[in-house]
């Protein structure tokens, strides 16, 4: 019984729409996930912290994968809902505090909102059938719109409640996540706890999201990418698939948003800035937006390589990423990671002589 | 204030924001609606050329010799753009748009490295004027010519020249165009530096009124692009009517609520906008034509 339910589980984790199949992919799979457990047994507390902080942006990664990369439309503004959810989580913890595992409570809050923003959103973007660049250009003009707005709120007429939102100097202070617990609560500072906090649900999200994409709506959306008309005619509604999956990852930014908040216990405006908005698209770009778990690994290598260029040298590290993103998008339109595993498939090929 | 001045101050404001809506989007607009390309960079060329213009401005040069300059380098450095970049992408939208956005990231940062965190500005030329006791900037006047001759001097571009005549063939079927010898590369190398240069004249005119800074670019671009978005493929049907209309909503919120809600209220009106309208308003022009 537990078998059968676990291969039907497994064939739904498969399919057309991702990499990585077989025993053996699961098999590394798994292997990633215990070493990824381990890892904190062997590292010191501010570097699980600094990796957990890498975790958290994860998630807007693979919103993005989802809107471009499976559904076609580019939205360059997934910083938008970052932000949102991020002073969100901010001005709902800073008035309720953090008892009661309120800050989870806040967590979920946040998330929806972004979810509703961005289905107002693209309700009039989608249904007003913007595609193509428009898509990006628009939303890319609401997160400078809204860093500008919260950049002005620098003024004490600017609070909601108790939270004053401090204009270019953000929000601080706020609890991070706090989860009840039966002798007490366990507050997840960035540290160990949160780190196995956030792996859990980065596992969570990425395996829901390898079933969604291989179900028939990620089929669909697929189909809608290679040619919406085609889609159309076969009867698919285009904008509501669109809109779904705009929502999702807009969630997911959004949950990004307030796991950062949470993580620094601060946000700025400048986090829905024109470089913030940037990175998201650099992440997804240079590890293969065709695929996630491409976009996981290849955001994973890039936060890396850009937190170490910025050790060495932090002017020069987002010059490095402009031309990264042009370098990857003129030599490897799919991604660098898809690249590579395409070439290691057609090494492993020619071995076995087939 | 009695009424008569009321009005000219709200002309004046709106004649304000459609110079700059005009002269910040046709560079944009020359190039999306000639080759379907947005150049997310467009607000780094616009920077590029206020630079040029401060820097030969303080060198002594004359202002408008100094905003030439301005145009030209813009123009220049859009062209090496086109030939390293932007050809090799032609019929992929979003790669360019993806693509140029490193430019632009690059350009930045790489601008604030060299030239450090800001520029010593030049100051705004002219003086003012007194219309019913309040005081005008007459240089504001001059950029609302400059952006009005901008889109009579493009309008003669296209439809007067050779360049125009073969552009407007390339645009139209490009292959067809090719078979009868036209150098289509060169069309759209050209067009795209055109579009460069006007970009750079954009930075050049309002390089006396802002502070040069290495994200200025960015004051500009949201702008620029909602009007595109807004006018659609044509500059002349579509880019000026829209400046017109964002230009008076912005006019309006400005003077009701103050500049930041002049800014969101824009964007709020395009994305209603383009709900109605998905082709902008020169695909409403043309519809009703046709």
């Amino acid at each position: 019984m537990a078998v059968t339910l676990a291969m039907t589980l497994l064939r739904r984790l498969e399919g057309p729409q991702t990499l990585g199949r077989g025993p053996a992919f699961w098999t590394a799979f798994a292997l990633v996930v215990a070493a990824a457990i381990a890892y904190p047994w062997f590292a010191d507390g501010y570097t699980v912290g600094n990796t957990a902080y890498f975790f958290c942006w994860v998630f807007m990664a693979l919103g993005l994968c989802l809107i471009w990369g499976y559904g076609g439309a580019l939205s360059f503004g997934q910083t938008a809902f970052f932000g949102l959810s991020g002073y969100a989580y901010g001005v709902l913890t800073l008035n309720v505090g953090a008892a009661y595992g309120f800050t989870l409570a806040a967590l979920v809050l946040a998330v929806a909102l972004s979810a509703v923003m961005a289905a107002l959103l693209g309700y009039f973007l989608f249904f007003g059938r913007i595609g193509g660049v428009f898509l990006g250009i628009i939303t890319l003009s609401v997160t400078l719109a809204l860093e500008r707005f919260m950049a002005q709120t620098a003024g004490p007429e600017w609070k909601i409640g108790a939270a004053r939102l401090n204009g270019y100097n953000g929000m601080s202070g706020m609890p991070p996540l706090t989860v009840p617990w039966f002798d007490g609560d366990v507050v997840l500072f960035p540290d160990v706890a949160l780190y196995y906090g956030l792996l859990a649900l980065l596992i969570v999200v990425y395996l829901a999201l390898r079933i969604l994409v291989n179900a028939r709506f990620g089929n669909v959306l697929v189909a809608i990418r290679e040619n919406p008309e085609r889609a159309e005619m076969l009867g698919y509604d285009v904008r509501r698939y669109q809109l779904a999956a705009f929502v999702i990852g807009s969630a997911l930014a959004g949950l990004s948003g307030t796991l950062y908040t949470a993580w620094g216990q601060y946000i700025t405006p400048s986090s829905m800035g024109l470089t913030a908005a940037a990175l998201p698209v650099i992440w997804v770009a240079v590890g293969g937006r065709g695929d996630l778990t491409a976009t996981l690994i290849g955001t994973l290598l890039v936060l890396g390589g850009f937190q170490a260029l910025t050790i060495y040298g932090s002017q020069y590290a987002l010059v490095v990423m402009g031309l990264l993103l042009v370098v990857v998008v003129l030599a490897a339109p799919d991604g660098l990671v898809v690249a590579g595993l395409r070439g290691l498939g057609r090494l492993r090929r020619r071995e076995t002589g087939r | 204030m009695d009424l008569l001045t009321h009005a000219f101050t709200f002309l004046y404001q709106i004649g304000d924001a459609f110079s700059f809506l005009v002269l910040s989007a046709c560079g944009l607009a020359v190039v999306f609606g000639m080759m379907g390309v947005i150049n997310l960079a467009h607000g780094e060329l616009i920077m590029c050329g206020a630079y040029v213009t401060a820097a030969s401005t303080r060198a002594g040069l004359p202002l408008p010799l100094g905003i030439l300059a301005g145009a030209l380098a813009a123009g220049a450095v859009g062209m090496v753009m086109e030939r390293l970049v932007i050809r090799h992408l032609y019929g992929r939208p979003l790669d360019t748009i993806v693509a140029t956005w490193g430019i632009s990231l690059a350009a930045t940062q790489g601008t604030l490295i060299l030239l450090g965190s800001s520029m010593p500005g030049i100051g705004t030329p002219l003086g003012s004027f007194t219309v019913g006791g309040y005081s005008y900037s007459t240089y504001r006047v001059v950029l609302m010519v400059a952006a009005v001759a901008v889109l009579a001097g493009l309008y003669l571009a296209f439809n007067a020249t050779r360049f125009g005549t073969l552009a407007r063939a390339t645009i139209q079927v490009p292959h067809m165009a090719e078979a009868l010898g036209v150098d289509t590369r060169t069309v759209y190398a050209l067009t795209f530096g055109l579009g460069a240069a006007l970009a750079g004249l954009a930075g050049g005119l309002y390089a006396p009124t802002m502070t040069i800074v290495p994200t200025m670019g960015t004051t500009f671009i949201m702008e620029a692009f909602v009007t595109v978005v807004v006018g659609g493929a044509d500059i002349f049907l579509g880019t000026a009517p829209a400046a017109l209309v964002l230009g008076t909503v912005r006019a309006l919120l400005t003077t009701w609520q103050g500049q930041l809600f002049g800014q969101i209220g824009l964007l709020v009106a395009v994305i209603l906008v383009i709900r109605v309208l998905p082709r902008g308003i020169s695909g409403l022009i043309l519809r009703e034509r046709a």
